[in-house]
């Protein structure tokens, strides 16, 4: 899992809520990844998408691009069972040599009101600093190898947990943010009602007081 | 005696957190015994029990899978999933038992039976050390 190999398959994991109403949440990632893809590949054969969330799913599928894996109805606040099951199977795509690179794509939370479409290469573990870290003088048991084995496919997957939990974050405060406004423009446009209204009835009842008092002086 | 600090994390948190005198776990290789002063070390662990010992009391974590790691001041030990003796709900393990149980005689030797047999595994683990609280 941490040599690269000739790449004949991209993976694509793209992180995405099931429900709209999140302002531009899905849209940002979703034209991102669809440049990407499109800058990279000429034909659907040459990728595979991972979909965790409805409106990514959709996207995909109506675009006929394959979906490979998919999870829906991830809950607002996740566990490691619920994503347990297709971190494991993408993977195994990896191992499988179904697809030779992967590469995830999620909603970065910065701030309540700031998100930020993240690229990140899973596999094959590239990104490892070994020049400066401090290597302790660990005994393996059995040996390194066999510890290799076992250790980097569950670090693989606690990368994708980490990053549905962040792509969570960030749809939650997206969400927020965008209810928010639109609390915001529903009471302005209520204001400007409510005074148009007022302003309409104040007009009809001194128009109705002018027909009164001027009738009443023509009786007389 | 000297104690040494032990921390069972999941991705779902923290398990357990506490100064013990011995872990006993059970690594691929075999059971491995740590106490205080032991060298670093790292261990992938297989499902099973392990056992911590502080005086006469001794815990029990279920753990599925996972590593042990030994530093000279703490032990950590990351799994995918570990319980402790108390919490486990002993009701649901044993359903988790009966369904592997009825998944395996379904089925022939595929992935699946691989499947059904790790969760077997993991359920009668769990009920083993639910009944030693």
């Amino acid at each position: 899992m941490l040599t690269s190999r000739p790449v004949k398959k991209t993976g694509y994991l793209v992180i995405t809520s099931d429900r709209g109403l999140a302002g531009a949440y899905n849209s940002s990632i979703l034209r991102h990844v669809h440049k990407t893809i499109l800058e990279r590949h000429k034909s659907n054969d040459e990728f595979v998408i991972i979909a965790i969330g409805r409106v990514g799913r959709d996207f995909f599928v109506s675009r006929n691009m394959h979906v490979e894996l998919e999870v829906t109805g991830v809950p607002d606040q996740p566990s490691f069972a619920d994503i347990s099951s297709l971190a494991k199977s993408t993977v195994n795509l990896y191992l499988n040599e179904l697809c030779d690179e992967l590469y995830m794509y999620y909603n970065h939370y910065v701030s309540p009101i700031q998100q930020e479409v993240t690229e990140k290469q899973v596999l094959p573990l590239a990104d490892f600093n070994t020049s400066n870290a401090t290597l302790t003088s660990y005994e393996f048991e059995p040996n390194a190898e066999e510890i290799l084995e076992v250790l980097l496919p569950q670090y693989a997957e606690s990368l994708i947990y980490g990053a549905l939990l962040d792509g969570k974050a960030s749809e939650h405060s997206a969400r927020m943010t965008a209810m928010k406004s639109a609390t915001d423009n529903a009471k302005e446009l209520i204001d400007s009602l409510s005074l148009q209204y007022n302003r309409a009835r104040q007009a009809a009842i001194t128009q109705e007081i002018t027909e009164i008092v001027g009738g009443a002086a023509a009786l007389e | 005696m000297k104690t040494i600090k032990v921390n069972v994390v999941t991705p779902d948190g923290p398990v357990y957190d506490a100064e013990v005198e011995m872990v006993s776990t059970k690594a691929k290789s075999g059971e491995l015994g740590i106490m205080a002063g032991h060298v670093p070390t790292v261990a992938p662990l297989t499902i099973g029990a392990v056992r911590l010992k502080n005086g006469s009391n001794t815990d029990y974590v279920a753990v599925n899978g996972g590593f042990l790691e030994v530093r000279p001041d703490v032990v950590t030990i990351l799994a995918q999933s570990a319980e402790r003796a108390e919490t486990i709900d002993l009701a649901r393990a044993q359903a988790a038992k009966a369904r592997a149980e009825q998944r395996l005689q379904n089925n022939d030797g595929s992935n699946d039976a691989k499947r059904a047999n790790l969760a077997l595994k993991r359920a009668i683990n769990r009920i083993q050390i639910a009944e030693m609280r």
